[in-house]
């Protein structure tokens, strides 16, 4: 049997990355993964007839511009287009519809935004500068290692003390304003800038994306910054479409790995690892095989990283935390192949911002509303959605004058209080989706050529990702930086020696980074000895 | 002529009777101001009925220092405590209570996996106290590392963490930040256990078990018994109005003068120097300093006017949460209350009706929308039990929180009170079958009655909401968290400030020591 230097397991976006990396760095890698596909829940599928779905992650933005270069993705056929706008639909309390449009122009942006308040316009300003302001002091860390604040070693202190800096240069004022940004809930955060429900429901909604907390729960306030940590290009929070779907992200990784001489094996899916006197050794396949490696990376999440080992070769601890770290499935996404173009009240059917994300939720209490939902383990009655058409500017992805739209469900719990999921209960859930969408939409039930259903549970049997939680873990402050996912092995190491891990269960977290990927690689190639090319 | 005083107080809470009587007691002279003909702020007693005393604010004493107490020599000046150490007695509509004493769980359907686990939670939550304490009783750390003593004070901090060795510090450094229910769920399996506990995080606060930064209350909490010279949950004799009382009188017998009646309209600003105040009734009285026991909101958007404060400063002091949740309900009774599952020796407890931390976030649920709860979670205490002079002729009072009620400023404010009166005397009546009949006077505090009775802002317990951004040196503002304000000579000695709220008489002691000290 081939040996390799490194074993990576899982064809995810993170694993990929990692591959990447070590591959360059002059390892040679070989990727297992579990599917018959690679991407994990980056991935472009055909699920009906000529349609192409990104159907897990379906927008990109966060992706690090560092990583798509030094891994030369573009070259290997990645392109992003970011999106023209966005809109906010309006239900007045005569009946009648608007829509509020955000554009990529700002002029544009002002001028839609004053009709609606003119007050807002110019707060909306100043939240953007400070939210910016927050991007500006966390984006660095993304891409760093956290510090292990326990430890008194060179390096610890070094990055404790950049920490501290970085800190104490924002000055007492944004000091404050920053702590305070990271602990209060996205509907206080708001309410002090803003006063139309429009607006305000249409940033605070992707403010609880992925996560089990609501608009009014502390600590939901930072999760803005999602909006605006991204690039593209170098255009600063803007968000795009892969051409040909995210699956377009893992292809681009994947081909440039196998072009710098890496190996990926499909249907390959690890059972556990084997572990000696505390060092990694191997691994066992599903299909009964053993691969030996004394190198491993893990691209699945810690809990199922923890479980493939042996439990006595771990301090009780670890398997505690492990066991403790908390995923909670609170998204559910439809994807829906339309025969044609629907069309929305408020929005004209050649607006730039059809390109963009549609929201529908009418106020922060509505959203709130969709959490004491899933709080009580049922999907939300008026949930967030965040609708995309992204054929409108990638007609690769359906046949002529078709579109597919893409339909983020905020909430929708992986155990429902009736049950467990079933064929029966997951129509219902669909059904309601298009249900709800229609009552903002007229034609939108007619044009309905198939959906595919997607609750947490479905996302968790495909993707591996524990409860469907698909940043790997709750971005909660308790799981994050050095707490990420265990205190003690948040530097991407393990208890086992040789064993690493890669996926979003590590710092910085999910939402299709490569962060985590990189930041790994940069840990094993420094273990041994070596430098990370490029 | 009046006399001119060095120092004037405005609001005779337990605070800014505790600030004059170490004033006083350091040879200041002091003026005490208080808007109504009682003093004693939340900590102040009333009558319900004839002979019959309520504590309408707080009803139990659980976080005043010792040493505070001793100090101020308040045995000396009449207080004792009627008992000390109750149990916790969460309640059970079949009848299985559970009773908390001390590290002992007893119940009939608590596992003993859940036992052995309740001392291990003790134990873990006790350490982590003894980390966070120090930095409650002090004045906060200051945020800023210009001078070597700033330095210290935050690395001082930072030591009593890292003191805790490493697995505890990683241990701590991950669950501060955490929501209560997620921790007691990885302790415990019980639900009507992890209920009970988690409410210790939640009582007076604005969110529930869920939010994020629960845990820190919940040591918040526990940091007060850890420090209140094992009385553990205490009932002081007479009611909560003879904690003040006491401070009351250790502050006239150092020399305090103390003037009810006195609502103060505004405080006198002159070139940035408070110089005095002004009376509702038109009255002038000038001081050297003055010192505010009102909540941050109202001292700098109703007492001092803006046109003395930067745009920034009162954007920060409007941004500052205050948005009580907590309500409080009195029953006059006929005769001794059964609870179902609570025999007579546990009457004098404190019991809980919280039946599920699901329940919990079902009574949280509806106040996000200023609605009412259907099954409010309540804390039970019946004073009267423990100490005969609280309501006379055999008859009994029962004094309840009632968690989860919204601050209701709508026009149906009257017909909503008498409705919810009616929900919780419903969800009473689940626990204690008989209790209607029993009942000869009721009446409910929403948020709103108790921002009337008490005046704070919001009617929030704590003046402002207790959470990471406005604790230690964020308290409530970082420009506030020593007591000192912008405007020079005007101190702020309440809960609003550092530590923050509970009967604790912390704030007013630090805020007199800094005055003592020259102001810095």
């Amino acid at each position: 049997m081939k040996q390799y230097d490194a074993v990576i397991i899982g064809a995810g976006h993170n694993g990929l990355v990692a591959a990447g990396y070590l591959q360059r760095s002059g390892l040679k890698v070989l990727v297992l993964e579990r599917n018959d596909h690679i991407g994990g829940a980056t991935t472009s599928i055909s699920r009906y007839e000529d349609f192409t779905y990104s159907n897990c992650s379906y927008v990109c933005s966060l992706f690090r511009q560092e990583i798509a270069r030094s891994l030369e993705l573009y070259k290997y056929g990645l392109q992003v287009i970011p999106y023209a706008g966005g809109a906010q639909i309006i239900k007045n309390d005569d009946g009648s519809y608007d829509a509020m449009g955000t554009y990529w122009h700002d002029d544009a942006n002002r001028r839609d935004l004053e009709r609606f308040s003119k007050r807002d316009t110019n707060a909306y300003d100043r939240l953007n500068r400070d939210i910016i302001r927050q991007c500006k002091f966390i984006k660095p860390l993304l891409m760093r290692t956290p510090a292990d604040p326990t430890s008194f070693k060179p390096r610890d202190l070094m990055e404790l003390l950049y920490l501290g800096k970085r800190f104490y240069g924002l000055g007492k004022e944004q000091m404050h304003e920053t702590m305070r940004f990271y602990t209060m809930s996205v509907a206080d955060y708001l309410n002090e800038y803003l006063e139309n429900d429009a607006l305000k429901s249409y940033l605070a909604g992707g403010a609880t994306v992925g996560t089990a907390l609501g608009v009014y729960s502390p600590g939901t306030a930072y999760i803005l910054l999602h909006h605006a940590m991204g690039d593209l290009d170098g255009n600063v929070g803007a968000w795009g479409f892969a051409r040909g779907g995210m699956g377009a992200i893992s292809k681009a990784l994947n081909d440039s790995f196998l072009a710098a001489g890496g190996h990926v094996r499909l249907n390959a899916g690890v059972s556990n690892f084997t572990v000696e006197h505390g060092k990694v050794k191997g691994m066992q396949l599903e299909n009964g095989e053993t691969v030996k490696a004394d190198l491993v990376v893990s691209g699945m999440d810690v809990r199922r990283t923890f479980n493939a080992i042996d439990a006595n070769e771990l301090p009780q601890w670890v398997v505690d935390r492990a066991k403790n770290f908390r995923f909670r499935g609170s998204s559910g996404k439809v994807n829906i192949a339309l025969d044609g173009l629907p069309s929305f009240y408020g929005i004209p059917k050649d607006s730039p911002c059809m390109t963009g994300d549609l929201h529908i939720s009418q106020s922060m209490d509505e959203l709130e509303l969709a959490y004491d939902d899933w709080k009580a383990g049922r999907w939300s009655q008026d949930p967030y959605l965040d609708m995309l058409i992204p054929s409108l500017v990638d007609p690769t992805m359906t046949p002529q004058g078709k579109h597919w739209m893409s339909v983020f469900i905020q909430y929708c719990p992986y155990k429902l209080a009736e049950g467990d999921w079933n064929e029966d209960r997951k129509n219902a859930f669909g059904n309601h989706i298009i249900d709800r969408i229609s009552q903002f939409s007229p034609d939108f039930k007619e044009k309905v050529l198939h959906m595919e259903i997607r609750t947490p549970k479905d996302i968790e049997d495909e993707t591996g990702l524990t409860e469907g939680n698909i940043f790997q873990g709750e971005l909660t402050m308790d799981q994050l930086m050095f707490n990420r996912p265990i205190p003690g092995y948040a530097q991407y190491r393990t208890p086992i020696s040789g064993l690493y891990m890669c996926g979003s269960s590590t710092h910085p977290g999910g939402g299709v980074m490569g962060a985590p990927g990189a930041n790994a690689a940069r840990e094993v190639l420094l273990d041994l000895g070596k430098r990370m090319v490029p | 002529m009046t006399r001119r005083f060095q120092n004037i107080i405005i609001g005779a809470g337990h605070n800014g009777l505790a600030c004059a009587a170490y004033l006083s007691r350091a040879g200041q002279s002091v003026l005490v101001l208080e808007a109504s003909d009682v003093i004693g702020g939340a900590a102040r007693n009333r009558d319900l009925a004839p002979g019959v005393t309520v504590s309408p604010g707080a009803h139990l004493l659980h976080a005043m220092p010792a040493d505070l107490m001793r100090e101020l020599n308040l045995s000396e000046h009449d207080l004792s405590l009627a008992a000390t150490d109750l149990n916790t007695v969460s309640l059970a509509v079949n009848g299985e209570a559970i009773t908390f004493d001390g590290d002992t769980v007893t119940g009939s359907a608590v596992s003993d996996a859940d036992k052995a686990a309740y001392v291990r939670f003790n134990k873990d939550m006790h350490r982590f106290t003894k980390a966070l304490g120090p930095a409650l009783e002090k004045l906060a750390p200051e945020i800023a590392i210009e001078t070597w003593k700033q330095r210290l004070d935050l690395m001082g901090l930072g030591w009593s963490i890292r003191k805790l060795g490493r697995y505890h510090m990683r241990e701590f450094l991950r669950i501060i930040g955490m929501n209560f229910y997620d921790l007691l769920d990885e302790y415990f399996e019980n639900p009507q256990m992890k209920a009970a506990i988690a409410m210790d995080a939640l009582w007076g606060g604005e969110w529930g078990a869920r939010s994020m930064g629960s845990v820190l209350t919940y040591l918040y909490r526990m940091a007060g018994y850890a420090r209140n010279g094992d009385v553990g949950i205490a009932q002081p004799k007479g009611g909560m109005g003879a904690v003040s009382a006491a401070i009351a009188k250790a502050a006239k017998a150092a020399g305090t003068d103390i003037r009810t009646g006195a609502r103060v309209k505004q405080i006198l600003v002159e070139n940035d120097h408070a110089v005095g105040v002004e009376l509702e009734t038109g009255e002038r009285i000038e001081a050297d300093r003055v010192i505010s026991n009102a909540d941050p909101k109202q001292t700098f958007m109703k007492l001092v006017s803006p046109d003395h404060l930067d745009t920034g400063f009162v954007r920060q002091i409007k941004n500052l949460r205050a948005r009580g949740k907590a309500g409080k309900l009195h029953l006059v009774l006929s005769s001794a209350p059964k609870f179902k599952g609570v025999d007579t020796v546990n009457l004098g407890s404190r019991m809980i009706i919280a039946p599920t931390m699901d329940e919990i976030e079902l009574a949280f649920n509806p106040s996000k929308y200023k609605k009412y709860p259907t099954a409010p979670v309540l804390e039970i205490i019946m004073p009267s039990v423990n100490d005969e002079s609280i309501a006379s002729d055999g008859r009994h009072l029962l004094s309840a929180v009632v968690q989860y009620l919204p601050y209701d400023d709508t026009p149906d404010e009257e017909a909503n009170r008498t409705a919810f009166l009616e929900t919780v005397l419903d969800q009473l009546e689940r626990y204690a079958p008989d209790i209607r009949k029993q009942i000869i006077e009721a009446e409910l505090l929403t948020p709103r009655d108790i921002e009337r009775e008490f005046g704070m802002t919001g009617g929030h317990w704590h003046h402002v909401e207790l959470v990471f951004e406005t604790f230690l040196f964020n308290r409530p503002i970082p420009a506030l968290s020593r007591h000192t304000s912008p405007i020079t000579d005007l101190y702020l000695c309440g809960a609003g400030c550092h530590p923050g709220g509970n009967v604790m008489g912390i704030a007013g002691r630090n805020a007199a020591q800094l005055i003592l000290k020259g102001g810095k």
